[in-house]
Formats: C-alpha cells, structure tokens, sequence
C-alpha cells in the first residue's frame, strides 16, 4: 500500500516547485491535527499518574508528583495480569486458526474450477456484509445449547466463524495473482495438494498472510461484543471486557480507570510503533473489501 | 474429478464453523423473529408478524434509533470523508515527515473502542474536561456544554469521535489512490497550463473516484454499525438520545428479555444495511470515469 516508490509519487506539488510560505502553510493543519490525536491521548497518560484529588485540582497539567499507586492497585487488586493472560490466549488461538482454516479455503478456491471456487468464494465472503450485531442473540443461544457460554473456547469459535469471510477475501485475491503454471508442474510432478498448499502456496502469500494476521489480531484483541455477551466471571474477561466494567466499579475515580486504559493500550501502541508499516497495511487491506 | 476430492479436505474444516458459528446463527435470527421467546424459558409461540407490526408502527424508540443512525451516519461520512481526503492529498508524498504523520493520524485505529471512549468521556466531562477548559481559555464561555449531557448534541459529540479514531484509517485509501494516478497525466496538465484547482478538479477528483467509492462504502457501513464506542460512553443516553440500532437491539435482547422481538431488529438492521449497500453501489457505480 505505502511503498517507497517515487516513480507513481504524484501530488500536485511536483508540478509546480512551491514557496516557503505554502510549505508553512501545509504543516498548520497537519501540525494541529497531530495535537488534536495526541493532546487526549497525553492529557489520559498524565491523569493515571495522579490521585483524584490532584485530577480535580489540576485536571491538564503534567503530575505534580508522579505517583504509580493506581498501577500497583490496578496489579494488585485487579488481576489485571489475568486481563492481559485471557486476551493473549483468546487473540492468538482465534487468529492461528482464522489464518489456517481461511488459507486451506482460499487454496482450494484458486484450486477449483472457476465456476465453483466462484460460488464458493460467495457463499463465504457473503459473510462479509452481516453485522455481527444481527447474529448476536442466535449465537449466544447456540453457545448456551453446545454448553459454551462463558467459556473461552465458545468465544474463540464464534471470533473464528466472524473473521473467516474477510480473511478468505483478502487471501483469495491474493493467491489469484500467484503463477498458476507453478503450481500445476509441481502437481505434475507428484506434489499433493498438501504439500502444494504448505510448501509453495503458503510462503508466498506471506505478505497477504501477515496483513490478514495483524487485521485479525487487532480486531479480536480490541474485541468487546464477544466477550459482553459470552463471558461472565471475572477469570475469563478479556482486557476490553474488564476496562469497561472499571467504569461501573470506580465510576469516577478517572485516575484509576485510566491507569487501566494505560496498561491496556501500552503493548498495543508499541508493537505499533516498530511494526506501523505492517499494521497500515493490515488494516487497510481489512477496508478494502468494498 | 478426484484431484478436486482431495480439496474437500481443505474446505471442510473452515466451511462447517463458517456454516454452524456464523450463517445458522444469521437464519436463526429470522426464525426467532416470528417468536415471543424471552430467551429464558425453555417454550415459546409463534407469533407471526407480530413483532415486526408492533416494532414498524408502535414502537417510539425505534423511529428514534434510525432517526440517530441516519444522524451519526450522515456526519461520519461527511467529515471522515473531507478530513481523510485533505491529509491524503497533503501527505500524499512518501517523505520521512509525511509518514511520520500518517503513523500518527492511523494510531487511533489500532487502539481499542473502549479505550478511545474513556479518553473522550475525560475531554468531554463538563467540570474538569480539557475541551470545556479550553474554550474558556479562548473566552468562548458561551460555547462550553455537557456534550455528553445534552440530548440535543450528544450524538454529534460521538460522531466526531468516530472521526477522529478512523479518519487516519481511511486516509491510507486515498493515498493508495492517488499513488495509483499516472504522474504523465499531471504533466499534461502542466503543459497545458492548469490552475492547481483545475488539476485537482479534472485529474485527481476523477481518477481518485474508486478510492472514494471504497472510502465512502466502508465509512457508511462502520458508522451504521457502530457499537462499542457508544456503549462505553452513553450507553444510549440521555434519554435515547445515543440510542442506535445496534444498541437497541442488544438492550432489548439483554436488558429486557425479548429475544423474539430484539431478532426482529436484528432482520430489520439487517434489510437496512442492504438497502444503503445496494442504493450506494448503484449511485457510485454511475462515477467511474475512464482516461
């Protein structure tokens, strides 16, 4: 998507060479909207390092003192550890098998011909267009039936289930574009589909494998619905499950809250910072789908 | 016709979760629909088209939902729209500041709606919000609000935030598309002598008409479904004011133990989102152009 490619670089100031005051002028929006998306982020850091009495007192400025009493109740009396175990195992399990299931799909669709890896690449991207909403109610009664409610592994087949039919999208179109020639000499020459599948299809398609991987991994880490639904106690929630019902518990002690959607969002916003170009692409590619 | 046999094999694991998780629980929702269930007791009767009767003519609070997903939906794609199209045009070039800068317009994108809706609930908060706090400073007094508070404003305050969390997520569309125009066309434009305006008006604009399409499609559909974000900060309040599709439909279903009738949303929201997808697609279809 962002390549590093001056060749198609085009904007409308390679045509004419431009002034310094239009390069001022250029940075005035971006300059206030970079401060429009980090201000609320910074003034939420500050706040978690304040007591309520400090917030209320100085509710913008940066802590007096910096005090880590909200984070050592957050660890403490919290379980939030748990929080972060319960959204690691539910996000990793559901994304390795959206990947594998969705990939041994999309194979068998570019496989297959035409006609049927076309009815079938509809019947499943069809998904695609039913907001998880309208499905809600059905699915919690179908958990309740097969005994999954409030059971990590209920959640992790329902996020599978959700997240097949974008990731057969993006696979397919992918694996399309692969040289059909290849993978015909190698089944001709004694290849299965198997090994096909593992051996050629799968390395390269690892760039459409890694921006499914990062799409699925940030909307099932950042999942509420889900888990709102099918997850009571307390040892199960997931990390968004668990921040909103701080809201309930601390209702307006903001500095705790925040000390929550610090610790919440810290590996995320990492992770992001080294990989940006990844997730850019990821999530993109995830839209794309119009 | 064995070499495809085999291929069941690649097929059959996914297509029965995708069958039994997802596309037997979206039937089901239809059968439910013509239910009394409450969801809690193990029998219930058929109704007919009870459900749909009372929730079309008879029910304030529906009328009330569309009318604020039309509301939270219209400003969405307006502004998320204008907003993702100016910063894709002024970051369009792959600098080392440009990029700089789309990492940090996307960095809402990535964290999570519960998150994104305690930090606006901290600016929005009438007494120690920076927002209001800031326009006191300006001594726009007269401009300070609950803006979570008032019903009249509520939803507004909302779909700026929806803005703000996904502009930067949209803007990487249009940059695809403007990478995507023959630079040859923009010399053309040169040599012939067009104004900044025009070049903008019969190259980019035109040749950057799919990405649009993409853009407003996908914007369309997030903003009519959005959930999380509203439920962690109003919940639909004050007084329906926030109330939306997607959230009436949960309420009704978890709040108040009517499966029977909160599936009969569920298949209206459904026939909505079908109705726009296909109006959209037909309207934008109409504006390809071809060079």
């Amino acid at each position: 998507m962002i390549r590093k490619n001056t060749e198609t670089d085009v904007t409308m100031e390679n045509i004419k060479p431009i002034n310094i005051n239009e390069r001022i002028s250029r940075q005035v929006p971006l300059v206030a909207y970079t401060l429009l998306i980090l201000l609320p982020l910074t003034l939420v850091f500050f706040a978690s390092f304040k007591t309520l009495k400090q917030l209320y007192n100085d509710p913008l400025g940066i802590p007096e003192k910096w005090s880590i009493l909200n984070y050592i109740r957050l660890f403490a009396n919290e379980n939030m550890l748990i929080y972060f175990k319960n959204s690691f195992f539910v996000t990793f399990t559901s994304v390795f098998f959206i990947l594998l299931l969705g990939s041994m799909i999309s194979y068998a669709i570019i496989r297959m011909p035409n006609v049927v890896g076309n009815i079938l690449f509809g019947f499943v991207t069809l998904g695609m267009m039913v907001p998880t909403q309208v499905k809600m109610i059905p699915t919690y009664v179908l958990l309740s039936d097969l005994n999954l409610l409030n059971k990590h592994s209920g959640l992790i087949l329902v996020t599978i289930a959700t997240l097949i039919p974008i990731c057969v999208f993006i696979l397919t179109g992918f694996m399309k574009t692969l040289p059909k020639g290849l993978l015909e000499a190698a089944m001709i020459d004694g290849a299965s589909h198997w090994q096909v599948y593992s051996k050629i299809v799968i390395p390269l398609s690892l760039p459409a494998i890694a921006s499914t991987a990062i799409f699925s991994f940030v909307i099932t880490w950042n999942d509420l619905l889900h888990p709102l639904l099918f997850i009571k106690s307390s040892s199960l929630k997931t990390l968004p499950l668990a921040l909103l019902q701080f809201q309930g518990e601390y209702l307006t002690d903001y500095p705790m809250i925040f000390a929550g959607v610090v610790a919440a969002s810290i590996p995320m916003i990492i992770i992001y910072i080294f990989f940006q170009r990844w997730f850019i692409q990821g999530m993109t590619a995830g839209s794309m789908k119009g | 016709m064995k070499k495809y046999k085999a291929l069941s094999f690649f097929i059959l694991p996914g297509i029965i979760f995708y069958i039994l998780f997802f596309i037997f629980p979206t039937i089901s929702a239809l059968g439910l629909s013509f239910t009394d269930w409450n969801g809690l007791s193990p029998d219930y009767n058929f109704v007919g088209f009870k459900n749909y009767k009372l929730l079309l003519t008879d029910d304030p609070i529906f009328i009330k939902s569309v009318s604020n997903n039309l509301k939270y939906m219209f400003s969405v794609v307006v502004f998320q729209t204008l907003i993702s199209l100016v910063f894709a045009i002024l970051l369009a070039k792959n600098t080392k500041l440009n990029v700089f800068y789309r990492a940090v317009l996307f960095l809402p994108t990535i964290i999570s709606s519960v998150s994104v809706a305690f930090v606006w609930i901290f600016v929005y908060e009438p007494s120690i919000g920076s927002l209001n706090a800031v326009l006191s400073a300006l001594g726009l007094d007269f401009l300070i609000k609950s803006w979570l508070g008032d019903k009249n404003i509520a939803i507004y305050s909302l779909a700026f935030v929806q803005v703000w969390a996904h502009a930067g997520q949209v803007m990487i569309i249009f940059i695809a598309g403007l990478h995507a125009i023959p630079k040859s066309l923009y010399e053309v434009a040169r040599i012939e002598g067009a104004t900044k305006w025009q070049t903008f008006r019969n190259v980019t604009w035109p040749l950057l008409a799919p990405s649009a399409t993409i853009v407003i499609a996908y914007t369309t559909l997030q903003s009519f479904k959005a959930f999380d974000l509203i439920l962690a900060t109003t919940d639909g309040g004050p007084s329906y004011a926030t109330e939306i599709l997607s959230l009436f439909l949960y309420h009704e279903a978890f709040n108040n133990f009517k499966f029977g009738y909160s599936s009969a949303i569920a298949v209206v929201f459904m026939l909505i989102i079908a109705v726009i997808t296909i109006v959209q697609f037909r309207l934008l279809k109409s504006n390809k152009v071809n060079y």
